[in-house]
């Protein structure tokens, strides 16, 4: 344990710590949502464009987070067309705000969920879902009743997995929703904001709690994954 | 009743079949790679045909030219997987229960029960499927394709991986099924003696089509080629040319390399013409004879439940099987002398129609 630590604790102001929470729990709430239909359609639908859709989505994977910030930025910014649709219909910016925080996290979970979603719903064994169907079950029934529960333990770990990426946003988020203490600092950004201002007890402090954290998220997934069979 | 023309081709593959089943058990028999389970999958609506039409009690469930493909759901066939799939994540009885949805609650619970207890389930009706037997769960499988009345019910190979004592279970079951639902069953099978057990009527695939159907024991007498004839096991398939003609007589006479047989009048043949001609092993008599009768060397000899089966190589001709009773077999005392006088009667010798050589 660094020195000062649990007198760091105690001093620390817990903001950044629950915001981080907050945001990726709804990132990942619209990520699963999404995700799940998204890899449906790439799962059971053959369609044209089928693997440019999967390359758009799996992008963010492979584009540095400052990158996909900027895009971010130029479509959701106060002069673009959404920016000011959603000023319009709010009454605020998007950008700037923790909701932009939540944009943010959502566009870096939401890749690998479909990615991970869609090799569940694929990995099921096909026979289950074409005897729901001559059972006289209609798609939307085969779906909710055989397929998802059968890979639901899958499609679990992928949503853990990707609470715990919404929680480490560093690039994207301080691209879009900046670095305003109080309002739009997440933990990651603290961290940063720590280091750059020379506070290496709340760095380091925060730097464990979020390895603790993403810690115990990766020992629940493996868990997960491994009661499947 | 059930009226099937179905057609379909993938890269290498090609299937085209017409078949016509009136309630009662139909065995499609063949080669795995035949395209048996490809036609019940056309018919539970979970492949769509290239071209054809099937018909089910006058209903129209696919017609390529009118454009018509009723979803598997709204086709009231019945499936039972090669696999089974019997839903893990849930219990015997919601299984049973999915089918019956649209039901009434009250009448879906006791739809539910009658199916149980049909099928000896009630005491497995709250366990987990994971934890039932091989046959257990082919029970599940076969109650929840029959809970929501089909008109048809189609089987893939239910008595996979199934062993002797299950395998008569599974009979006993499909005899009370075609009893009580009293609707055409399609059964798919590449065992042989099942075929020959269930096959009031037996339908032979080969390669995407079917090459011969009728009746069971009409087929086992009268194989339409040689290669129907391996495929039912008849060992004993030899070419031979036909040497003399006698229609006064009703004889004709083959040769076989150095063997000349006797057999019935073959019309429409002409001598000289190549044939292909088997004998049931069953059929074959050990012992001196008038009419057909061959020298043999004993090869091997193998045990059956309730026989042995004696295999014997002519000069010229090839193995021959021939299975006698174990009675007879002691009888005969073979073992110190290997070479034998075979009879093979004239009625039992079955020679190939015309052109399927």
């Amino acid at each position: 344990m660094p020195s000062g630590f649990f007198q760091t604790l105690t001093q620390v102001d817990w903001f950044p710590l629950w915001l981080s929470l907050r945001v990726a729990a709804l990132a990942t709430v619209i990520s699963v949502v999404f995700g799940l239909l998204a890899a449906y359609c790439l799962a059971n639908f053959e369609f044209r464009g089928k693997e440019l859709l999967d390359a758009v989505i799996t992008l963010p994977i492979v584009l540095p987070p400052t990158v996909l910030g900027y895009y971010l930025l130029v479509v959701l910014g106060r002069d673009s067309f959404l920016g000011r649709w959603h000023e319009a219909f709010w009454g605020a910016p998007l950008v700037f705000t923790w909701q932009a925080a939540v944009v943010a996290a959502v566009v870096h979970s939401f890749p690998l969920l479909v990615k991970s979603a869609r090799a569940a719903l694929e990995s099921v064994d096909a026979s289950f879902a074409q005897a729901a169907r001559t059972l006289g079950a209609p798609e939307w029934r085969v779906f909710l009743r055989v397929t998802l529960p059968l890979a639901r333990r899958s499609i679990l770990a992928a949503a853990v997995f990707a609470f715990a990426r919404s929680l480490g946003d560093f690039g994207v988020t301080i691209m879009i929703a900046g670095n305003i203490p109080g309002r739009t600092q997440t933990l990651a950004v603290a961290i940063y904001d720590a280091v750059e201002s020379g506070n290496g007890a709340l760095a380091r402090t925060l730097s464990i709690v979020i390895a603790a954290v993403a810690g115990i998220v990766l020992y629940v997934v493996n868990r997960l994954g491994r009661s499947e069979e | 009743m059930l009226s099937a023309a179905v057609a379909k081709s993938f890269a290498g593959f090609q299937l085209d079949v017409e078949l016509n089943c009136e309630p009662g058990l139909t065995v499609l028999f063949g080669p795995s790679g035949a395209g048996k389970t490809l036609t019940l999958n056309s018919i539970a609506g979970l492949v769509r045909p290239d071209a054809g039409r099937i018909l089910l009690g006058g209903e129209i469930l696919f017609d390529a030219q009118r454009g018509v493909h009723l979803p598997a759901r709204l086709r009231g066939v019945g499936y039972v997987f090669q696999n089974d799939a019997v839903f893990p994540h849930m219990t015997v009885e919601e299984n049973l229960l999915f089918p019956l949805a649209r039901m009434g609650a009250i009448e879906r619970w006791r739809r539910c029960h009658a199916l149980l207890e049909a099928f000896h389930l009630t005491p497995l009706a709250s366990r987990d499927p994971r934890g039932l037997s091989g046959g257990e769960k082919q029970r599940v499988a076969i109650a929840r394709a029959l809970a929501a009345s089909p008109r048809l019910l189609l089987l893939d190979e239910p008595a996979r991986g199934l062993d002797a004592e299950l395998r008569a279970d599974l009979y006993w079951i499909l005899g009370r099924v075609l009893e009580e639902y009293r609707i055409p069953i399609l059964l798919v099978t590449h065992d042989r003696d099942e075929s020959f057990r269930l096959g009031e009527r037996l339908v032979i695939y080969r390669g995407g089509k079917i090459v011969q159907q009728g009746s069971a024991e009409a087929i086992f007498a009268a194989p339409r080629d040689a290669a129907v004839a391996r495929l039912l096991g008849y060992g004993n398939v030899f070419p031979a040319t036909i040497e003399h003609l006698d229609p006064g007589a009703g004889i004709s006479r083959l040769r076989a390399g150095h063997v000349t047989l006797a057999v019935d009048y073959l019309p429409g043949r002409l001598r000289n013409d190549r044939v292909e001609f088997c004998i049931p092993p069953h059929a074959v008599r050990i012992g001196p004879a008038a009419e057909n009768q061959v020298i043999a060397d004993l090869v091997s000899e193998a045990r059956l439940p309730s026989s042995v089966r004696l295999t014997f190589h002519i000069a010229d001709l090839g193995d021959l099987d021939c299975e006698v009773s174990r009675e007879k077999y002691a009888e005969l005392g073979l073992s110190s002398s290997r070479r034998a006088a075979l009879a093979l009667p004239r009625a039992a010798i079955h020679v190939f129609e015309k052109g399927n050589a």
